[in-house]
């Protein structure tokens, strides 16, 4: 059933996506998105716009209360953590923004992809996979009016005036009556597309501590989440390294624990290689995600890193994403040495992460090209 | 009835519990407008809620945005609207599908006190209309009171009025003004409803001459009509006249209405800023009486389940349910059960004549532990409150010191050094003072129009009557651009900031800041 507050949604996600009225945009209080009490529990964001009144600034206000604790004690009664902004007006609660509740991997992806654009795959080769695409096929007796399918209409209500006899060929005039109507109808069909894979590489280094390994799976993950989504058919490669690099599945990339040195250029080879061996660029639309804390083993090995790059990988993939996590030991050099290489290419994205709280910024920077 | 009304039905085993909960509302003594219920699933019940109880408003994206929130936390199990309920004659209340028969029991119960309260509670004769949907002088209350309240179908007009605007302009052009006037929808004067139209004094134009004392006898002229006691008091005059000349003559605090007569608006402009400011006021008697309206309900449930309506194996899943409503967590004040609990104190110190000079002046405690003079005024003392009071006489003339120790109230502010909010103290005036401040006029500040012709430059002058708390600044200078938006000139405003007085000003480019000192 249509609801009337459809249209009024539909506005208002298009404010806070910043396609309409983007005046209105700084407004907009965002939750954040992803958890903090492993992957089940995550905060839903729910925008919200205040419209700006003349108003008091909270702080100097203050309120009533009502329950437990000593003068000087936190609001909320718990005298370890104040919590934050819990200053509510008597009567009038201004509402929570977010939420914390469980929610399915479908669900999140979908909040999440509210905010990103789809990576343009292109059309190359055989295509595996699937979009779709609505077609006009037939005619149907209801429908909305900007679908009405106009000679249609005409023909069926001069065919009702002839049969009823009120047509008249010296007067020719036709008035279609509601029965008369005809609209178009449409199916939605299965069409593939393109191929696209993409090659996820993390830094399993000594340097990166559980912590840096947990940002890179988080990331990873909500990436693989969010593109399987949106594309039916995507494949994904794995690959760890530390100053050796191999592939391996899913499952391990996800929970393996490793550590060592750190050279880079040996995931890039291997990159290099699967792509060689299993994904000609004329047919495969190539995504490769690299994932490290930036340490790289000697400035030598950044170079022939470059070198790969620009011999090998950058002229076969659609985009290179590299992600660089905020680890306590590292130098965090690399990004700076690809900076100095590729700042004016755009294939080129890359990304720090300071933290978790990042991790949807920095998805968004990775996503957000549409490329 | 709206065409809404007749597009569901309540379902007979409802219907019959409602003509039971009216019945025994009735014996009670409530007084209400007939009620109509509808059921409605949790995807309507989200819509009519996020319309604020209406099924048909203007187009404006906040609705929608009110909606996703709704709609979330139902989905996500955190939260579901229990009741709503229209002040409308006949008032117009919504039932959840699926809820328990001893939910849609309790709803019904706190419904008819609600509808009471819309009926009998001064503030809302605010909302009385006349046969052409405008507002009626309050004042007078006919018996017996059948008011004509169609809101909801001045609401569908109002959505009407705009729809057809936005047909022509375009929802772009519609929205965003709409969204200025939103900014400004709190410039209203709560009292204007009640005060006697105010004559504009008409003088006339002729100049006046500054009137002397007879004499037969010319050469006594310049004793009795001195020279210069006559140019005093014609300099007195002109100095009148000129004051006269400003305008408004005096401070304006339905800053609303004066735009609206006022400024230079086109047709369809002052159309939306109308509708905007008639919703205010609609919305108006609700923010004064929130504590006392949900109190005066919840009185009434708890009463009429308890006593009259539930049988002995409905009573733990109503008490569960109950508990839920009156629930206060982390230390935030509930206003249903602070009014709940304030009425109970009230009936039960007038029932045992806990109240006037011999109760004030008694210093013995135990004595007035157990004061009681049986009589038995407690029933007729609360209807007297819900008709004559409002949030802030209530809470004003109702907070003792026992009840705030009884209930454990406290007042909090911001602590700099720990920054987090902070008990500060459980004293009855700190609390009091504290509600008080956040009660009166809505918590917003008052603003008054000064003058129209600031500075001989047809600029708008508002005056922030600043009384301890310096507006949000950043909101501030939104609300200016707004304000010019309407306006079409520049517009200042006078407040304070930090203990000095200001002029913030925005002329359509640049906002600027004049401190005094």
């Amino acid at each position: 059933m249509s609801l009337k507050i459809d249209q009024d949604h539909s506005r208002f996600r298009g404010i806070v996506r910043g396609k309409i009225r983007e005046n209105l945009k700084k407004y907009i209080a965002q939750g954040e998105l992803i958890g903090r009490k492993g992957k089940d529990q995550v905060t839903i964001p729910i925008p919200h716009i205040d419209i700006p009144h003349f108003t008091y600034g909270q702080k100097q206000q203050g309120g009533a209360g009502q329950g437990e604790g000593e003068p000087g004690d936190p609001m909320g009664g718990d005298p370890e953590e104040g919590e934050e902004g819990s200053g509510k007006k008597a009567g009038e609660g201004a509402g929570e923004h977010s939420l914390e509740v469980d929610v399915t991997l479908d669900e999140l992806a979908d909040i999440l992809g509210e905010e990103l654009e789809l990576p343009d795959i292109e059309d190359k080769g055989k295509s595996r996979i699937i979009s779709e695409k609505d077609r006009y096929t037939g005619i149907r007796r209801v429908g909305p009016e900007s679908l009405r399918h106009f000679k249609r209409t005409y023909r069926e209500a001069l065919r009702r005036q002839i049969s009823m006899g009120n047509y008249s060929a010296d007067r020719p005039m036709i008035v279609p009556i509601p029965d008369d109507k005809r609209y178009r109808s449409w199916k939605t069909q299965a069409e593939p597309v393109a191929n696209a894979v993409i090659i996820y590489m993390m830094d399993v280094s000594g340097s990166m501590g559980d912590e840096q390994k947990e940002i890179v799976r988080i990331e990873s993950f909500w990436l693989d989440a969010w593109l399987q989504k949106q594309y039916k058919g995507l494949e994904s490669r794995f690959i760890i390294h530390d100053a050796v690099a191999r592939e391996v599945d899913r499952e391990t990339f996800f929970h393996t624990r490793e550590s060592g040195g750190t050279m880079i250029s040996s995931a890039y080879r291997l990159c290099a290689t699967l792509i060689d061996n299993h994904y000609p660029a004329d047919e495969w639309n190539i995504y490769p995600f690299h994932f490290s804390d930036g340490d790289n083993w000697s400035m030598d090995d950044t170079l022939l890193c470059v070198d790969i790059m620009k011999q090998h990988l950058l002229p076969r993939v659609n985009m290179f994403a590299y992600g660089q996590v905020e680890s306590p030991y590292g130098s965090g050099q690399f990004i700076k040495d690809l900076r100095e290489h590729f700042a004016a290419d755009d294939r080129v994205v890359m990304s720090e992460i300071r933290d978790r709280d990042a991790i949807v910024g920095s998805i968004k920077e990775f996503l957000g090209r549409g490329k | 009835m709206s065409e809404f009304a007749l597009r569901t039905s309540l379902p007979v085993y409802l219907r019959e519990e409602q003509d039971r909960v009216e019945k025994i509302a009735a014996g009670e003594g409530l007084d209400f407008f007939p009620v109509v219920f509808e059921i409605l699933n949790y995807d309507q019940m989200n819509e009519i809620a996020a319309y604020g109880g209406f099924p048909n408003r203007y187009p404006h994206w906040r609705f929608g945005m009110e909606y996703e929130r709704l709609a979330k936390s139902y989905e996500y199990g955190l939260s579901k609207i229990y009741e709503m309920v229209i002040n409308n004659n006949p008032s117009y209340a919504y039932l959840l599908e699926g809820n328990s028969l001893v939910d849609q029991k309790l709803v019904m119960a706190h419904v008819y006190g609600h509808v009471d309260f819309f009926k009998n509670n001064f503030t809302f004769r605010a909302t009385d209309l006349d046969a052409g949907a405008h507002t009626v002088d309050p004042s007078k209350r006919r018996n017996p009171y059948d008011p004509n309240r169609r809101w909801i179908d001045k609401m569908a007009n109002h959505g009407t009025r705009i729809r057809k605007h936005v047909a022509r302009f375009g929802i772009n052009r519609i929205e965003e003004f709409v969204d200025h006037c939103l900014s400004l929808e709190n410039l209203i004067n709560i009292h204007a409803p009640f005060q006697a139209q105010q004559k504009a004094d008409v003088e006339s134009d002729t100049p006046k001459e500054v009137p002397r004392l007879r004499t037969e006898r010319p050469y006594m002229e310049s004793f009795i009509n001195p020279v210069e006691f006559m140019d005093k008091q014609r300099a007195k005059m002109d100095a009148d006249r000129d004051r006269a000349k400003k305008f408004p003559e005096r401070s304006e605090r339905d800053v609303l209405a004066f735009l609206l007569e006022h400024a230079p608006l086109e047709g369809w402009e002052h159309d939306v800023l109308e509708v905007i400011r008639e919703e205010a006021y609609y919305f108006a008697p609700q923010w004064q009486t929130k504590i006392m309206n949900e109190g005066w309900a919840s009185f009434w449930h708890s009463r009429l389940m308890t006593t009259k309506i539930l049988d002995s194996s409905e009573i733990i899943e109503y008490a569960d349910n109950n508990a839920g409503v009156m629930a206060t967590s982390g230390g935030r004040l509930n206003p249903y059960k602070l009014g709940v609990e304030l009425y109970r104190d009230i009936e039960d110190r007038w029932n045992k004549g806990q109240f006037g000079k011999e109760w004030e002046d008694c210093d013995d405690l135990d004595a007035k532990r157990t004061w009681n003079v049986r009589l038995g005024l407690g029933q007729q003392k609360i209807f007297e409150v819900r008709s004559h009071y409002t949030d802030v006489t209530f809470i004003d003339e109702f907070l003792t010191a026992d009840f705030c120790r009884d209930q454990k109230l406290f007042s909090f502010g911001w602590s700099n050094k720990s920054e987090r909010f902070e008990i500060e103290s459980r004293e009855l005036k700190k609390v009091k003072d504290k509600l008080l401040s956040q009660l009166t006029n809505g918590g917003n500040p008052f603003i008054y129009v000064e003058d129209a012709n600031y500075e001989n430059r047809g600029e708008l002058l508002l005056r922030h009557d600043h009384q301890g708390q310096d507006l949000r600044s950043d909101y501030a200078r939104e609300v200016l651009k707004s304000l010019v938006r309407v306006w079409k000139r520049p517009v200042s405003l006078t407040t304070m900031i930090e203990s000095k007085t200001a002029i913030l000003r925005f002329d359509g480019k640049e906002h600027s800041v004049r401190q005094m000192k």
